[in-house]
């Protein structure tokens, strides 16, 4: 069996170099891997891509990351009322952004994890998401060319993985979790349970194993909130 | 004449709840929109999508009753009604732009006479602004609604003839309701279908930024 089970949070982050791109899942306070957030943070890496749907709520989530000025670009689609610390690093300049419409996000990153180069879609036809993308008519429809999204990482919250990173998620504490999962080279997971290979039943698996390569039991960890 | 009357906000919801039809699958945005879930009439039954991966979402959680990882697209704890499913957030806006959602009833800033969208972004307005799933549901509905009072606090029409703010969507408006009507985007240029009690057509008109079509009068707008 390939061993995926990491016994800390810091060891699940500790090759994560400067520079690298990394997809956060989470939605609405949601699905967030806050665990590994604060293992990157203690790390320190710096320069980072990050993608994600939001950009933190004050210093949780995402925040810690750009109060700690760690993150050099952004691609999110609502970074959010309360992303105090980013909006600071971007009004200074600090920090770059790329604002995509949140289904076009997901669809960016399926792409990736899908092996196709792209997909035109008639969402943000005619708005500023549209400027310098290839536009053309398909069925009558105006439509732009939007590209996939890779990452070299993934950081996401399941409820409960095997041995062998087979996921559930509670509740929708789902969102972007499984789609990232599938776009990252290497999938690193937190969870609060992990079981016996076996326990999670073939037809409830939402995340197959072969898109996690990390996992990281967090409940009740150093971190753990 | 009777007294000129501008809609609460939650009269406005109500009179959008009853642009819902029977079992619709809705998708409810920020703002006057997600007033509309209490609001719906007695005999109507719609079953609620949220764009952060829930289908029959249910009132909001009791206090005391909350659960952090069932919340809707504004953080709120909400509940399920029998039948809900969770799903990831492709799926989610697989539904809102794929066509798969009957009604979304979406806030704005400013329509166009050619249903064009804009609710997304203030121009020199501060910080970076967030789009959300807004593109995704103004270009897939089925029907999309918009709720939004007609004039800003400063006066200016907010229904007019080319948006001056960020776009959301082109064409993708189908009806209006504001404090003061109900308007119909058609082919042809904006319908009046309802003004709001004691308001004329002619007085509506100006407080519109686009030509008004009508059948020569308009009832007065329906809330219970």
């Amino acid at each position: 069996m390939r061993h995926k089970i990491f016994s800390s949070l810091d060891a699940a982050v500790a090759d994560i170099r400067d520079g690298a791109r990394i997809m956060f899942g989470g939605f609405g306070g949601a699905g967030f891997p806050n665990n590994l957030i604060q293992a990157l943070a203690l790390k320190g890496t710096k320069d980072i891509t990050a993608i994600s749907n939001n950009c933190g709520t004050h210093d949780g989530e995402l925040g810690l990351l750009f109060k700690n000025a760690q993150i050099a670009h952004v691609i999110a689609s609502f970074p959010g009322p309360h992303s105090t610390y980013f909006q600071e690093q971007l009004a200074a300049k600090k920090v770059t952004l790329e604002l995509v419409p949140q289904g076009i996000l997901c669809e960016r990153m399926r792409a990736a994890a899908a092996g196709l180069q792209g997909f035109y879609t008639t969402v943000g036809v005619g708005t500023e998401i549209a400027v310098g993308k290839e536009e053309r008519v398909i069925e009558g429809k105006r439509c732009i060319l939007e590209m996939p999204i890779h990452a070299d990482y993934a950081l996401i919250k399941g409820e409960r993985a095997d041995e062998l990173g087979n996921l559930t998620y509670r509740l929708a504490a789902r969102n972007f979790n499984p789609i990232m999962a599938m776009a990252a080279t290497t999938t690193i997971v937190e969870v609060d349970e992990i079981v016996p290979v076996g326990s999670i039943k073939p037809e409830h698996v939402v995340t197959p194993a072969i898109f996690v390569h990390r996992v990281v039991q967090a409940k009740g960890m150093r971190y753990a909130g | 004449m009777p007294d000129k009357m501008r809609l609460t906000r939650e009269q406005i919801a109500q009179r959008a709840a009853l642009e819902l039809p029977d079992s619709a699958y809705v998708n409810l945005g920020w703002g006057i929109p997600n007033l509309i879930a209490d609001h719906l009439p007695k005999n109507v039954e719609v079953y609620f999508h949220s764009e952060n991966g829930i289908l029959g979402m249910g009132p909001r959680a009791k206090p005391g009753e909350e659960d952090y990882d069932l919340v809707d697209a504004m953080k709120m704890p909400v509940t399920l009604i029998p039948g809900a499913s969770f799903f990831h957030q492709a799926d989610a806006h697989l539904m809102t732009r794929g066509g798969h959602i009957d009604v979304a009833v979406l806030g704005g800033f400013q329509v166009s006479e050619k249903g064009d969208l804009a609710n997304w972004k203030i121009p020199g307005a501060k910080g970076s602004g967030g789009i959300g799933g807004a593109m995704d549901i103004a270009a897939g509905a089925k029907k999309l609604i918009v709720c939004m009072e007609h004039i800003t606090r400063e006066g200016a029409p907010k229904i007019v003839r080319q948006c001056t703010y960020p776009l959301t969507g082109l064409a993708c408006v189908d009806i209006i309701v504001t404090d003061l009507a109900v308007i119909d985007v058609k082919p042809e240029g904006l319908m009046l279908r309802e003004v709001a009690p004691g308001w004329s057509i002619e007085e509506l008109q100006k407080l519109t930024g686009a030509p008004l079509m009508s059948l020569g009068r308009a009832p007065e707008m329906k809330f219970p």
